[in-house]
């Protein structure tokens, strides 16, 4: 680079950045390290030098079996992607590869399903579901995290797709491959970081979703979302036992959120920033 | 290329999803508007029967329905207005060089993953607690009475705790449409002699336009529909004062048991999401054509 930064600025610059950054990062911190306070540490005044107890996170597991709701985030999230991933691939692929004059616009119309408020139509989905036995059921809220992510997962297969060059299927097919080995040969592994990424970014969605993981849920198949808002009206001294709910509820997401930054960017502008 | 055997293979790859997604969005939304038009109470089903317009009417009438759809677009607009601009400042920061850019990135992106009960939850208790939070102790440390952020100023507390889970997304948007912008446009504009104010302005701020479209857009999608945070920090009051339109529906449906006014009010959020749904449609639709 031409440009020469004096070492004056760069200290400003990084400075003032790391000023912001820690301000805006500081809830999730203070949060953690209270999760490793008392319950009587974490009443009594700002702190940010917990005793280091475990306590709380033991007090999690053992009143409210904390694990239950986390395997079901794991179940909810992981299978609902699966679910997306399988109905949009072959939607993406045929639209990436061979495109008619309507690919844009079924493109379009799927992305327009993504802008319906989910309260529209909050009491229709609640009669069927309880009508078809789904309430509170995994395979239910499974199908619909599916149905929410499945715009968004079809739009990032084909923005990934659409990059990889036709000339290379044109050339394996010259050499006689078949459709089955041109897809698994050839198409495949271009396509698995692609999808790899899509399944990123669809599980933390699925994993911070909620609306419909609050509502149709009750016990049996309740994630952490459901978990967590139980703790909005608060019993007694709960404040430690709440920050280790939260820092367990968003552990996972939040490691995996910071190897997605690019795909979140590209994810949820739908290809229009890159 | 495309012969008659490709052609009936795309479209029999392509049907599941077409078919999932024309389901799921037309059946329920047929619902909501049939019940729209009905009264219907299962608790207390004598009166049950068409109605036309009254459940719509209502929304004139009760000063519930006009503070819902006011506090939904008050809460939308600050949000924006919040983000956008601390975003594109925050992105005009971090892209300056500087240690440790990287982790400055993860810290300031943070919120984005952090689920919306959790943060909420949070807010109010470790940080907004008039008597255990920060703020009521920073409050203290200088002699002045802390605030009940949530009896007293509803809104604001939600406005700031929903800005402070957007404000990362725009920032990073931002940041990647500032990271592509010409190093050598920047270099010749500033041997030209141009100050940073007037390259921001004509050079800067034109090129990060689509990025601040999208912002807006895909933020006020999600703006319109806030229900989470809501719920487990003041449950929409103290009264109406904190209740948006998502929240109104939700406690006519599944709490008052009031199908037909709920139904109305999700037949005008699927309105309000419809006037969004169009710009946006033009804005992302412009970009496939490139």
């Amino acid at each position: 680079m031409a440009r020469s930064v004096t070492t004056q600025h760069k200290t400003i610059a990084t400075a003032a950045a790391w000023i912001v950054a820690l301000l805006i990062f500081f809830p999730i911190l203070y949060t953690i390290i209270t999760s490793f306070k008392s319950e009587q540490e974490a009443i009594q005044g700002f702190s940010m030098i917990p005793s280091g107890t475990m306590e709380s996170y033991a007090e999690v597991q053992a009143q409210s079996g904390y694990f239950k709701f986390f395997l079901n985030s794991v179940l909810l999230s992981v299978g609902s992607t699966i679910l997306a991933l399988l109905v949009a691939i072959p939607a993406a692929w045929s639209m990436a590869f061979s495109p008619t004059k309507r690919t844009k616009d079924i493109l379009m119309w799927m992305l327009s399903t993504k802008m319906m408020p989910a309260v529209a139509v909050l009491f229709p989905i609640y009669l069927i579901f309880r009508d078809a036995g789904l309430l509170d059921s995994r395979i239910g809220l499974m199908i619909m995290l599916m149905l929410i992510n499945l715009p968004i997962v079809v739009w990032m297969l084909y923005t990934y797709f659409r990059e990889i060059p036709g000339e290379i299927l044109e050339a394996a097919r010259m050499d006689g491959a078949s459709l089955w080995n041109e897809i698994v040969y050839v198409l495949t592994p271009m396509a698995v970081p692609g999808i790899a990424s899509t399944m990123l970014l669809n599980i933390i969605l699925a994993w911070n979703e909620a609306f419909w993981t609050i509502r149709l849920t009750t016990t049996e198949a309740a994630p952490l979302t459901a978990f967590i808002s139980s703790f909005s009206s608060p019993q007694g001294l709960f404040w430690a036992k709440l920050s280790a709910a939260s820092t367990l509820a968003i552990a996972p997401i939040l490691i995996m959120g910071w190897f997605s930054q690019k795909q979140l960017v590209r994810g949820l502008t739908f290809g229009a920033v890159k | 290329m495309a012969t008659q055997q490709t052609r009936s293979l795309a479209r029999f790859m392509m049907a599941p999803s077409v078919v999932l997604l024309f389901v799921w969005m037309i059946v329920p939304l047929v619902i909501t508007i049939w019940f729209s038009f009905q009264q219907f109470n299962p608790l207390n089903p004598i009166h049950d029967g068409f109605v036309g317009f009254s459940n719509y009417a209502l929304f004139y009438s009760n000063p519930a329905f006009l503070q819902s759809i006011l506090n939904t677009l008050t809460l939308v607009v600050s949000v924006l207005l919040i983000t956008v601009i601390g975003g594109i400042l925050l992105a005009l920061l971090i892209d300056q060089p500087m240690w440790g850019q990287g982790i400055v990135r993860i810290l300031v992106i943070s919120p984005f993953f952090v689920m919306p009960p959790v943060a909420a939850l949070v807010w109010k208790n470790m940080i907004m607690h008039p008597q255990y939070g920060v703020f009521a102790d920073i409050a203290r440390l200088f002699g002045a009475q802390p605030i009940d952020w949530f009896g007293q100023h509803p809104m604001l507390a939600i406005i700031i705790i929903v800005a402070w889970q957007w404000l990362p997304f725009a920032t990073l948007i931002l940041l990647t449409a500032l990271q592509s912008l010409d190093g050598e446009q920047k270099e010749a504009a500033e041997m030209d002699g141009a100050g940073f104010i007037s390259r921001f302005i004509y050079l800067t701020l034109p090129h990060m336009s689509r990025a601040i479209t999208v912002v807006i857009l895909i933020q006020t999608i999600f703006l319109l529909s806030v229900y989470a945070e809501i719920l487990v920090t003041t449950n929409g009051g103290p009264g109406y004062a904190s209740t948006n339109l998502p929240f109104l529906v939700y406690q006519k449906a599944l709490l008052e048991f009031k199908i037909g006014q709920a139904s109305a009010g999700g037949v005008i959020a699927v309105i309000l999401a419809n006037i969004v749904a169009f710009f946006a449609m033009r804005a992302v639709g412009k970009n496939l054509d490139k």
